[in-house]
């Protein structure tokens, strides 16, 4: 879990209002494992103050500048502007200094090889996906169900397509694949199929849903969650979640940063995740 | 002295703080640095003045709902509750991890009642490895306890009496900034048996989700920390040192060495470091270099010269 001081190796839109932002990190490839998470200090300055959690997207090597210097090892992050952490960090250049502790938290375990695998993310919730999908097509069919409002909303299918991921799309417009909510296509998916395992990262509503779809068939479920962080290792306590029969006299709380961000379902309270604000990538 | 002597000379950064001798005057504030495990991957928990553990209570506390942090402008605004394991899987647990390093440990507590108070500062009282207890009766998150101790001198007064007569170690009383007038706080708690202080907890504050027209932490009111408190902070301290003889220990949004200058130039004899742990889990070992170099720059054989030396 180095602290990095480290370097932007590139930073570029993919879809309206989502980046890919490249950073150079030695020794990521070995230390990651799908779902962490970096907690990303995207300035010196002391607004904004605290550093963003966000998901890692993938890890691996770029070209070296020459021919004599050795490749650059980096982390990947997908992000989506959605406040002033996220608007600097839109505006990084190639170069510019960052500084990078991770990676943190708790990832996914790959559950049994063989046994259907599918996904469930939608908009930023897709990125800790990417890494556990390269790991799960090495031994298992996987698929990914893609959730949306609009077409807009839809990113990164091709990429895991080119993973070897049967890809299906549902927006809540119809502008793209099945017309309606991603827990739609998943519950037809769980009709056909019994022996599966699920996998879902989004916005908490359908986290929600989708822990109803799997706990009434009995389908094992991890989920990713987001929550607001302030140290991203357990300290201050700001970004808990209540754990499966938490009460307020035997208080179950459980860290995002360091239990999670990925938790086996039965593992949570989903009687009461209305705490919990939002779930996928980072702000 | 020539030019390469006056680099070689390496200065004093030790300082007592009510008997207690510290490496260094850096230590980490209550609630920002877990019970010191968490940041020893980053950090050489041998380097700092003292750790100081988060805030324990008789039983354990859940803590508050979330969302219970949110960042303002320059800070953070917290409502965590006080959430901790209870003081007795604290002696059971944390305690062995900490007995791995030389620097001492200062255990913060609280309660929700005098008795609970005077029972948590007792139950420590005989633990190895406990070089000190600060008192908080400050927090501003939690409903009962805390902060109705540390805004009516007279309930002050009353628990700190009770608590001193509890414990043999060094007694720190961490003051809250809200009130109308913090020397007639600190004058209590001299008066009562504190050993030394420690200003400031957290101011309390609010921030408000413009879009869904609701509070951004649950418990609606929390309390703000970081670099926007430390004019107020430094404010505090200064008023405090000038109200009593008792050993003061400087907080308020600390990210740098020249930020704890202005503590100890104040007066405070020691200083923590809160929220700056969160965005740089190596801050204090920085802050604690640089006040190394201040003093080699500035010719200060002795950081101690430095302590209270504000001129007006």
């Amino acid at each position: 879990m180095p602290d990095l001081k480290t370097v932007v190796l590139s930073n570029q839109e993919i879809a309206p209002g989502y980046y890919r932002m490249k950073i150079l990190a030695p020794g990521y490839t070995q230390l990651s494992s799908p779902g962490q998470f970096v907690m990303l200090r995207v300035q010196n300055s002391l607004t904004p103050l605290l550093r963003r959690p966000l998901g890692i997207y993938r890890v691996g090597f770029a070209p070296a500048d020459c021919d004599t210097l050795p490749p650059k090892e980096f982390v990947e992050l997908i992000y989506k502007v959605v406040g002033s952490g996220t608007e600097i960090m839109r505006e990084l250049e190639v170069g510019a200094p960052v500084e990078l502790l991770g990676p943190l938290g708790t990832g996914f375990e790959f559950g049994a090889a063989g046994t259907e695998k599918i996904m469930v993310g939608g908009g930023i919730g897709l990125v800790p996906l990417y890494m556990l999908a390269q790991e799960l097509v090495k031994t298992s069919a996987v698929k990914l169900l893609i959730g949306g409002r609009t077409r807009d909303d839809i990113i990164l299918a091709s990429e895991f397509e080119r993973l070897g991921v049967k890809v299906e799309v549902a927006t809540e417009d119809g502008s793209m694949g099945t017309k309606g909510l991603v827990t739609k296509i998943l519950e037809q998916q769980l009709d056909v199929s019994k022996q599966t395992e699920v996998f879902a990262c989004g916005p908490m509503p359908m986290l929600d849903a989708v822990e109803k779809i799997c706990t009434s068939r009995e389908v094992p479920l991890q989920v990713s969650l987001e929550a607001l962080m302030a140290c991203g290792v357990g300290a201050c306590l700001g970004c808990v979640v209540k754990g499966e029969g938490h009460t307020s006299s035997e208080p179950n709380y459980l860290c995002t940063c360091t239990a999670g961000p990925v938790f086996d379902a039965t593992n949570l309270d989903w009687k009461k995740t209305a705490a919990i604000k939002m779930a996928g990538g980072g702000k | 002295m020539s030019k390469s002597t006056e680099q070689q000379f390496k200065p004093n950064l030790a300082v007592d703080v009510a008997g207690l001798k510290l490496k260094n005057p850096i230590m980490p504030a209550s609630g920002t640095f877990g019970y010191g495990e968490e940041y020893s991957p980053y950090l050489d928990l041998n380097q700092l003045g003292a750790i100081v553990t988060k805030g324990m209570s008789l039983n354990p506390k859940a803590g508050n709902n979330t969302p219970r942090i949110c960042e303002t402008v320059s800070g953070m605004l917290n409502a965590i509750g006080l959430q901790n394991v209870g003081v007795d899987a604290f002696i059971k647990d944390k305690m062995a991890f900490l007995a791995n390093y030389d620097t001492p440990v200062i255990v913060n507590f609280f309660g929700n009642t005098q008795e609970e108070y005077g029972e948590v500062a007792a139950r420590l009282d005989d633990v190895p490895g406990v070089a000190a207890l600060e008192m908080n009766i400050s927090c501003p998150n939690v409903k009962q306890g805390g902060i109705v101790f540390g805004t009516e001198p007279q309930a002050a007064a009353e628990v700190i009496s009770l608590v001193r007569k509890r414990t043999s170690k060094p007694l720190i009383v961490k003051l809250t900034p809200n009130v109308t007038d913090i020397q007639v706080m600190a004058r209590a708690s001299e008066e009562a048996g504190a050993d030394a202080l420690s200003l400031i907890n957290t101011l309390t504050g609010m921030a408000v989700d413009v879009k869904t027209r609701k509070p951004r932490i649950a418990n609606t009111i929390g309390g703000l920390s970081g670099p926007a408190i430390r004019p107020v902070a430094v404010r505090l301290v200064h008023q405090v040192v000038q109200a009593v003889k008792l050993p003061v220990i400087g907080i308020g949004g600390i990210t740098s060495a020249v930020d704890a200058l202005e503590f100890l130039i104040v007066g405070a004899k020691a200083v923590q470091v809160g929220t700056a742990n969160f965005v740089d889990p190596t801050a204090m070992a920085t802050i604690i270099a640089d006040l190394e170099k201040f003093c080699i720059d500035d010719g200060i054989t002795d950081i101690n010269a430095l302590i209270g030396s504000l001129e007006l």
